[in-house]
C-alpha cells in the first residue's frame, strides 16, 4: 500500500505506548512485522529533549515513525505538537488527533478539519484520526488529507467495529482513498473483519501492549491482517440462504 | 574480600553496604549528599513490597526475587507491615479486576462485605475487590534513614561531598557502583522513567494496607504511612524530565478522589517527581567492569529488589560467580 507516495510494506501499524518494557515493545514489533510505529510526542515530552531516550528507542525499531498528537484537545495544541514532532523525527507525517470528548475520546470533527487545513498548508502530510462519518471524511479530503483513519471503536476499548454499516459506507464512498482502521480493536478477528471489508490497514496499540503476552498477540494480529487482506483480494462469495452443495447431487444413485 | 567501596547511598547502595558489612567487610560509602533526601529516587518510592501485584506486568524474576524483600527489611530493623494488598476498581471497570486476578497469582476475591471488613473506611464504596496476601509495605524514608544509622553504628564509613571518591580519597578495594541514573556515564543502555507522587494528610481516613485502584487510564496506588499520611503513586512516563506536572497532579488526585471523596479534604503535603533508572527490559542488572561491579536498573522496584540484587552483587564479588542478574562480562 502507498501513503503520500511512500510504499508501506505491512498493513499492520502499531502504537508504542503502555508496553511492560521497551524490550517487550521491540519483541512485539519484531513478531508483528509492522511497517509503521506511532509515537506520542506530547505525553512523553516535557521539553529539553527529556524523552530522547525513548524516541531513540522508537527509531531503533527500524520502521517508519508516524508521530501523533495524542492527548490534544484543541486545534492550537495539536498544531504545536505537530510542529514539535516534525522537528524531533524529521518527518512531514503526522497522525492528527483532536479529542472532543473526555470520556469517549471521540474526535472533535470541527477542530479536526481546521487543524488538518492548517497543517496541510504548513506542508504536513496529515493522517487524521476520524469517525466513520462520510461528510467529515469529505471535508478532511478537501482540506488536503490523502489518508483517512476512521475509528473502529473508542480508543482503548477493544470493542471492535461498532458501526459496520458506517464503515462499509465510508469505504464505498471513497474507494481510492487509503484508509486505516484506527483504534478500538481488541482481537485479531476484528482486524481481519476490517481488512475483509477492504480497509487498507489497521492501527492498534492497547490490544497488543496490554495483552498478557504482547509479542504473541502481535503475531496473531499480523496473521489476521494478512488473512483479511487475502480474503478481500480473493473476491469473497456472497452469503445466501439456500444451501448449495459443493458436489452436484444429480446423477447419484440415491438421493434421500 | 576485606575492603569495599560503595558509590551511592540510595536504596541500592545501602543494601549492598549492609550485605558487605554482614560479611565482615570494611565498607566506605561515597555519596555527594550527607543523608537520604530528595536528590535520590529512593526518596520518592512508595515502599510497597508487592511482588505478586507487580507481576501483573513485570517479568518473572521480579515476583520470585521480590518475595525475599519483606523478611530482609525486617531483619535490618525496618518496620514492615504485612497486611497484603487490596485491589479495587471503579464500578464500570470491574472487568479490570478479572484480568488482574488472572495474571496475579494468589488473588482472593472479596465481596462488598469483604472489602469493608479489611478497610472499614472503604465500606459501601466497592462491591468487589481482591486481596493479595503475602505482600507488605514499609515507610521508605524511615527505612533508608534507619538502615544508614545502623550501618554507621556498625562502623561503615560514609563520606559525603562532591568529588567524594576522587583524588586522595579514591575508592579502595572492590567498587560497587550504585549511583542509579547518574551512572549513565558508564551504562549506555540505562534510561530514566519519570514518576510522580503525591503525599496527603487526612485525619478522616484510615487505611491499614496499600490499596491499588485499577483504572484503564489512571491507575493508582495509595500507601498509608504514620501520622495520617498517604502516599499516592505513581505515574510512569518515558521521559527524564524531573518537573512536577499539573497533569500528574490532576491524575493522581482525581484517582484518589475516586477511591474516597474524603481525600478532597486532605492536606496536600508534598508533590515529587524523579526519574527511575531502568534497562530496556525493566529488570535490574549487575555488570562487571574491571574492579567495579555495577548495580543498577531497579526501575520501580527499588525496595522490592535491592535486597536480592545486593546479595547477588556481593556474592559475585566474593566468589567470582556469575549470579542470575549478572550480565556477561562487560570489562
Amino acid at each position: 500500500m502507498e501513503v503520500y507516495g511512500t510504499a508501506v510494506a505491512s498493513r499492520l501499524m502499531l502504537g508504542t505506548a503502555q508496553y511492560p518494557s521497551p524490550q517487550v515493545l521491540a519483541e512485539a514489533f519484531r513478531r508483528s512485522g509492522a511497517g509503521i510505529a506511532t509515537v506520542s510526542v506530547r505525553r512523553e515530552s516535557g521539553g529539553e529533549k527529556a524523552g530522547a531516550a525513548f524516541w531513540e528507542l522508537a527509531r531503533g525499531l527500524g520502521v517508519a515513525i508516524l508521530p501523533n498528537t495524542a492527548g490534544c484537545h484543541s486545534v492550537k495544541e495539536a498544531v504545536t505538537t505537530a510542529h514539535m514532532a516534525r522537528e524531533l523525527f524529521d518527518t512531514p507525517w503526522i497522525k492528527l488527533e483532536v479529542i472532543g470528548h473526555a470520556d469517549t475520546l471521540q474526535p472533535d470533527p470541527f477542530g479536526l478539519v481546521e487543524a488538518a487545513r492548517i497543517l496541510v498548508e504548513d506542508g504536513f502530510q496529515v493522517f487524521p484520526y476520524t469517525t466513520e462519518d462520510v461528510v467529515l471524511a469529505d471535508r478532511l479530503l478537501s482540506a488536503g488529507c490523502e489518508v483517512l483513519m476512521p475509528w473502529g471503536a473508542p480508543i482503548g476499548t477493544g470493542l471492535g467495529l461498532t458501526n459496520v454499516y458506517g464503515l462499509r459506507t465510508l469505504r464505498a464512498q471513497f474507494p481510492d482513498v487509503p484508509m486505516v482502521v484506527d483504534a478500538g480493536l481488541g482481537l485479531p478477528s476484528q482486524a481481519a473483519q476490517a481488512m475483509e471489508m477492504g480497509f487498507d490497514a489497521v492501527l492498534l496499540n492497547t490490544a497488543v501492549a496490554k495483552a498478557g503476552d504482547p509479542a504473541a498477540m502481535a503475531d496473531g494480529f499480523a496473521r489476521a491482517v494478512e488473512a483479511g487482506r487475502l480474503a478481500f483480494e480473493a473476491d469473497p462469495m456472497e452469503p445466501r440462504d439456500m444451501a448449495a452443495p459443493s458436489t452436484p447431487v444429480i446423477g447419484k444413485a440415491f438421493l434421500e | 574480600m576485606r575492603r569495599a567501596t560503595v558509590l551511592g547511598a540510595g536504596v541500592a547502595g545501602l543494601c549492598v553496604a549492609a550485605e558487605l558489612a554482614a560479611r565482615g567487610c570494611e565498607v566506605t560509602v561515597l555519596d555527594p549528599a550527607p543523608a537520604p533526601g530528595p536528590h535520590g529516587c529512593s526518596w520518592w518510592a512508595g515502599g510497597m513490597l508487592a511482588p505478586f501485584c507487580e507481576g501483573e506486568t513485570a517479568e518473572e524474576p521480579v515476583v520470585r526475587l521480590g518475595r525475599q524483600a519483606a523478611d530482609w527489611w525486617q531483619a535490618q530493623g525496618a518496620t514492615v507491615e504485612r497486611r497484603g494488598t487490596l485491589v479495587v476498581t471503579p464500578g464500570r471497570d470491574r472487568r479490570e479486576l478479572d484480568r488482574f486476578a488472572r495474571r496475579v497469582e494468589g488473588c482472593e476475591r472479596l465481596d462488598a462485605d469483604g472489602v469493608a471488613a479489611l478497610e472499614p473506611d472503604l465500606a459501601g464504596r466497592f462491591d468487589r475487590g481482591l486481596l493479595v496476601r503475602g505482600e507488605a509495605h514499609l515507610d521508605p524514608r524511615a527505612a533508608l534513614a534507619g538502615l544508614r544509622a545502623r550501618l554507621e553504628g556498625e562502623g561503615v564509613r560514609f563520606v559525603a561531598g562532591r568529588g567524594a571518591g576522587r583524588g586522595p580519597g579514591r575508592p579502595e578495594g572492590t567498587v560497587f557502583d550504585c549511583r542509579g541514573l547518574a551512572a549513565r556515564d558508564v551504562l549506555a543502555d540505562l534510561r530514566g522513567v519519570k514518576g510522580e507522587m503525591v503525599v496527603l494528610r487526612s485525619a478522616e481516613l484510615r487505611l491499614s494496607r496499600p490499596v491499588r485502584l485499577l483504572h484503564p487510564r489512571f491507575p493508582l496506588y495509595v500507601v498509608p504511612r504514620d501520622g495520617g499520611l498517604f502516599m499516592l503513586g505513581a505515574t510512569q512516563i518515558e521521559s527524564e524530565d524531573r518537573r512536577r506536572s499539573v497533569r500528574a497532579a490532576l491524575e493522581l488526585l482525581s484517582a484518589a478522589y475516586a477511591l474516597h471523596p474524603a481525600f478532597a479534604e486532605a492536606e496536600l503535603v508534598e508533590h515529587g517527581a524523579d526519574a527511575r533508572p531502568a534497562f530496556p527490559d525493566n529488570l535490574p542488572r549487575l555488570r562487571r567492569q574491571g574492579d567495579t561491579i555495577l548495580v543498577n536498573g531497579l526501575f520501580r522496584h527499588g525496595f522490592l529488589l535491592a535486597p536480592a540484587l545486593a546479595a547477588q552483587a556481593v556474592q559475585a564479588a566474593c566468589d567470582g560467580s556469575r549470579p542470575e542478574l549478572m550480565d556477561e562480562d562487560h570489562a
